[in-house]
């Protein structure tokens, strides 16, 4: 059970998690904190309050912001009509509409700014290369989430003028010397902003935002669990190559004017399945009782194996197991009672609406980014 | 009664030719919040180095082997209702199932708790 951290590589706030008395443990390459005090206590803290998450590990990408035109052929949001200060969420896609990886990006004054997943970014560096995307890789800055209830109140304290950032935007902000790019953003499902910061500055930065009496340090391990709540998918489980932004409930992630014009990789097999409907559909699992039904578990309709867990685990402020699986489309629909296969034994489950738990986000006025 | 450690992190009290088993502190520690056990029914036969129970954390499922043969008497039914004993007590109410012991002689080889302590003191 022990976990091994020889091979992992340490990031910038190494030395702050140890101290802090986080269990380390290797994830997406690097030495990463799982967990302080424990999962449970700091999925409901960051629910409550704010959790502070170290996501240094993540990839933040600079692409010059004429490439607008270019970066479209390789996923299918609109970028060249994106505003100064917006985020927009997208997707790497392959020539079959198969999900290369999952991404935000936000227009800036003087670039396009994207943040990719850890695990993945050295692939995705080469693949919007090898698209003609000039992109400079910005190992030296780090990245923070900052999520809760109360993240509005604590940032606004220490870098002023946040609060006035909606859902989904972002802006330049400082603070004490250092610049930082501040998104309203996050993975939980709660209020809350991302942060970009050199990496020489993020440990005083963390340090200070760790010292206001709202914020506790937040492991992965409550991440997981307060996305999975909050019904987001986790790439490498919920999305991967051979799964497409149709059949994962991505559609959104297609803009407007792409749907219509396309030019995107897969658009024949993605704007196909959107018109007609995906052969299967990731949906949410209730599970009754309270044994977890994980990863690559079968899910089954009577005696018919219908899909496949790809996320599941206890979920902290629902107090029952939930799970994410791929099912086939006629055993989609909410309410559709299902049965899940752990240990040789059924579970009772039914397909219900993600998120499980409301998303607290504050939007802009009339805005569903 | 007497106190045998497992490298596996199990814990036996052996009384007689009886034995409580479970996890130890450190093994709690390192599974964090535990959510669900699945503790084997009086009457089944286990064996030594074996899944007998399986226990479940908020990030992952962790099999328990038994650190001896035997036929488990008694499982832990107050883990069915507070799986999280195994967190407050590990080596105590967090008790996963007692059994009768086939083979006396496998105590043999499991650690005393200075030996136990002063391995884990090196993870």
């Amino acid at each position: 059970m022990a976990d091994s951290t020889e091979a992992a590589l340490p990031l910038p706030l190494d030395a702050l998690h140890r101290r802090l008395g986080a269990r380390m443990v290797p994830f997406a390459g690097y030495a990463m904190p799982i967990q302080y005090e424990g999962i449970i206590a700091e999925h409901l803290w960051t629910r409550a309050h704010a959790g502070l998450f170290d996501v240094s590990h993540m990839g933040q990408l600079l692409v010059p912001p004429a490439e607008d035109v270019a970066l479209e052929t390789l996923l299918p949001g609109d970028i060249t009509g994106l505003g100064s200060g917006v985020l927009r969420y997208s997707l790497l896609l392959d020539p079959h509409g198969g999900i290369l990886d999952d991404l935000m990006v936000t227009r800036r004054e003087r670039d396009l700014y994207l943040v990719v997943n850890g695990a993945v970014k050295a692939a995705d560096i080469a693949h919007l290369r090898a698209g003609g995307i000039s992109v400079d890789y910005r190992d030296d800055w780090a990245l923070l989430a900052l999520q809760g209830p109360q993240a509005v109140t604590v940032l606004e304290r220490l870098v002023p003028g946040v609060a006035d950032l909606r859902f989904m935007r972002a802006g330049a902000f400082a603070w004490a010397g250092h610049d930082l790019w501040v998104s309203r953003s996050g993975y939980t499902g709660e209020d809350g902003f991302e942060i970009s910061i050199v990496a020489d500055g993020v440990e005083a930065f963390a340090e200070a935002l760790l010292a206001e009496p709202e914020v506790k340090p937040i492991g992965l391990g409550a991440r997981d669990s307060l996305r999975l709540e909050a019904g987001l998918p986790l790439y490498g489980h919920d999305l991967d190559p051979g799964t497409n932004p149709i059949e994962a409930g991505l559609a959104f992630a297609i803009s407007k004017r792409r749907k219509l014009e396309g030019g995107f990789p897969g658009a024949a097999i993605v704007l196909g399945q959107l018109l007609h409907g995906a052969p299967r559909k990731r949906i949410g699992l209730a599970i009754e009782g309270k044994l977890p039904a994980r990863e690559g578990a079968p899910v089954f309709a009577g005696d018919t194996p219908v899909g496949t867990v790809t996320s599941g685990g206890f979920a902290p402020s629902v107090g029952a197991p939930i799970a994410m699986a791929y099912v086939a489309a006629a055993h989609a629909a909410d309410g559709t009672p299902l049965e899940i296969e752990v240990r040789g034994r059924r579970l009772a489950a039914t397909v219900v609406p993600m998120p499980f738990k409301p998303k607290n986000y504050v939007r802009a006025e009339g805005k569903q980014p | 009664m007497t106190l045998y450690f497992t490298r596996e992190h199990e814990w036996l009290d052996v009384a007689g030719d009886t034995a409580t088993v479970g996890i130890t502190d450190y093994a709690q520690g390192q599974l964090g919040d535990v959510v669900f056990v699945e503790v084997p029914e009086a009457g089944r036969v286990v064996a030594k180095g074996k899944e007998a129970a399986v226990v479940e954390s908020v990030k992952a499922a962790s099999d328990v082997y038994s650190p001896v043969s035997g036929t488990v008497t008694e499982a832990n039914a107050a883990l069915t209702e507070d799986p999280a004993l195994v967190n407050t007590a590990p080596e105590g109410d967090g008790w996963f199932f007692k059994l009768t012991l086939s083979d006396p002689a496998e105590l043999d080889g499991l650690m005393d708790a200075a030996a136990y302590k002063a391995w884990v003191a090196t993870l």
